[in-house]
């Protein structure tokens, strides 16, 4: 079947290096960029230089902070981030958790409610939405990016596909000791559920974390604005200095690293999963 | 996703069927869903609903004139005074090519460490990881790599593999080149998901099918076409849909790198929608861009449960 083992080895080799090469080159074309002068970033584009830098400094990383309020970018998105996961896996698991496992009416009509919305992308609603919240005057804070995002049909779904498929038994001699509904559920339920909210916390934080469009319509003020927007207008802000925009991605992608490092796991299985990624 | 036919009928749905009830588990229910359903309902089909609504609308950002009903004419205009047609367009094409080449990529990736490798771990890291980068931040990257001159790190590429013969040029100032520079950043940072959705797949097979197949003397490339794709269906039928939609969604790279530029070559659907409804504060003409999107969208699903249905059939 393998006639020659070696060479077939090596040519996978060859091949897997020659990608590596296409994917790590613009991760280590900006890495190199942040740490080099700004007048040096484009004239050495051109060159090895690019990628293997004879100075070295972090000149930049100050200038971000200097620039542009990058301490308020990142604390944006961190509160919004945060108020998006925390309560998107409370309310997304207490719908799911009532859509597996309890017995009520109305339960048929919501779980197709839930996977009819599914088809909806946000895309779709975000001018609307815009008008309607506009309307009522609710613009420009932390909560009008976050609170929106908090109902998730597809974690709600995630976490419906999971309560199914986790053993009973636990829940009902919970039950026949007289624990009710929620009880059972937060002290049940939740501490074996653990891969469940795990995963659907990965996928909407990748999600949300990149989130462009929304903030772009709905604030005006930088105090309130999360990093995607803080980068599209550095990029644009003069002088323009690629050595700084290089150092500001830097640092805006070190909190998503750091979390893809420890839980790569999860971020490739949650990921896989849905495929809700732009 | 196999597996789940098999876990809705080995457990009864609802409540234990065979045990009396002591208490009505419906107020507990209520209580838990209700600030989910009130999120869906507020966010997402309230602003649905609008969408339909207002595209029959003369609704503008700031304008003096009345509320009005104006029928089908945000359609019949959008498709012929904006950009929508030539977006569309540029959508399809994008899809044309970023869902095939993504495919074939992730596929290639895929099939490349789905062997015992040193170092695969390590390999399928590096190929994943664009995939958690923030797509504004990809684009601005991008956009330094597509830089005009010699001196830009694209065309410096170019010109070394071409030994100088290659005309350095302004992709994303260049009709032609614009478009192909966003799908060529698009693939960059979507192909690992291509490729752990495939990976995944392929670890799947049962190893026996390739051990039979290589008993019957069937080569690596008749096992390839016979057991590998085949078993691949439903993985491939995922990315491929999935790819396709969100190759009309494209909007953050678009709106970065090029502003759907030059002369509308690299506009798209949602890039035309917002310039529309937010930039030019046409709400009601944005309204109705918004319905065509869903529409498309919704074919698009409507193919894959009929592709994924035909399966069950078979089976």
């Amino acid at each position: 079947m393998n006639r020659w083992p070696r060479l077939r080895a090596a040519l996978a080799y060859a091949l897997l290096l020659a990608f590596t090469l296409l994917f790590v080159a613009p991760v280590l074309f900006m890495l190199v960029g942040s740490l080099k002068p700004d007048e040096l970033v484009l004239a050495e584009a051109g060159t090895l230089r690019a990628f293997f830098p004879d100075t070295i400094s972090l000149d930049n990383y100050r200038a971000v902070f200097e620039r542009v309020p990058f301490g308020l970018y990142l604390a944006s998105s961190l509160i919004i981030n945060g108020l998006i996961v925390g309560l998107g896996l409370l309310v997304n698991a207490f719908a799911g958790y009532a859509l597996a496992r309890l017995r009520w009416w109305g339960r048929e009509a919501m779980l197709a409610l839930v996977l009819a919305v599914l088809v909806i992308p946000f895309e779709a609603i975000a001018i609307p939405l815009f008008y309607q919240l506009s309307w009522i005057g609710w613009r420009d804070d932390w909560l009008v990016q976050a609170i929106p995002f908090v109902a998730n049909p597809l974690a709600i779904f995630l976490f419906y596909s999971f309560f199914l498929g986790l053993p009973r038994e636990l829940e009902e001699a919970a039950r026949v000791d007289g624990a009710g509904v929620l009880r059972t559920f937060f002290v049940i339920v939740v501490p074996n559920a653990k891969a469940a909210f795990a995963s659907v916390a990965i996928v909407l934080f990748l999600f949300h974390w990149g989130m462009y469009l929304w903030p772009l319509l709905m604030t005006t003020s930088e105090a309130v604005r999360p990093l995607p927007l803080g980068i599209a207008n550095f990029h644009t802000l003069p002088p323009l200095q690629w050595g700084d925009i290089m150092a500001f991605g830097v640092l805006m992608v070190l909190p998503v690293l750091i979390l893809f490092v420890v839980f790569q796991r999860w971020f490739v299985r949650g990921v896989a999963s849905t495929g809700i990624k732009g | 996703m196999r597996d789940e036919g098999i876990v809705r009928e080995r457990i009864p749905r609802g409540a234990p069927v065979n045990r009396p009830m002591r208490y009505s588990q419906a107020p507990a229910a209520w209580l838990l869903m209700t600030p989910a359903l009130a999120g869906l309902l507020l966010f997402l089909l309230l602003p649905f609903g609008l969408a339909v609504v207002l595209s029959f609308s003369n609704l503008r950002m700031g304008s003096p004139l009345p509320l009005e009903f104006v029928g089908l004419a945000n359609y019949t205009l959008a498709f012929t005074d904006t950009g929508l047609t030539r977006a569309l367009l540029n959508n399809l094409l994008f899809a044309l090519v970023v869902v095939p080449v993504q495919t074939a990529l992730g596929l290639a990736l895929a099939l490349l460490l789905n062997r015992p490798l040193a170092g695969r771990a390590v390999f399928r890291t590096l190929f994943f990881l664009p995939v958690v980068f923030p797509l504004s931040l990809v684009a601005v990257v991008w956009v330094l790599i597509f830089a005009p001159g010699p001196d830009g790190l694209l065309n410096a590429a170019l010109g070394l593999l071409t030994f100088g013969g290659w005309e350095p040029r302004d992709f994303l100032n260049d009709p032609f080149w614009a478009l192909p520079a966003v799908m060529l950043t698009s693939i960059w940072q979507g192909v690992g998901f291509q490729m752990v959705v495939l990976l995944a797949g392929l670890q799947a097979i049962p190893r026996q099918l390739y051990e039979a197949a290589a008993v019957d003397g069937a080569s690596r490339w008749r096992q390839f076409l016979h057991v590998t794709l085949p078993g691949l269906r439903n993985p491939l039928i995922f990315v491929v849909i999935v790819t396709t939609i969100l190759s009309f969604r494209v909007f953050d790279q678009v709106r970065i790198m090029t502003r759907g530029g030059p002369q509308d070559a690299s506009n798209t659907v949602i890039h035309e929608m917002v310039r529309t409804a937010f930039d030019q504060g046409h709400v009601a003409m944005g309204a109705a861009m918004s319905v065509v999107f869903f529409l498309v969208i919704l074919g698009i699903a409507l193919v894959q449960r009929r592709l994924l249905r035909q399966r069950g059939e078979v089976s």
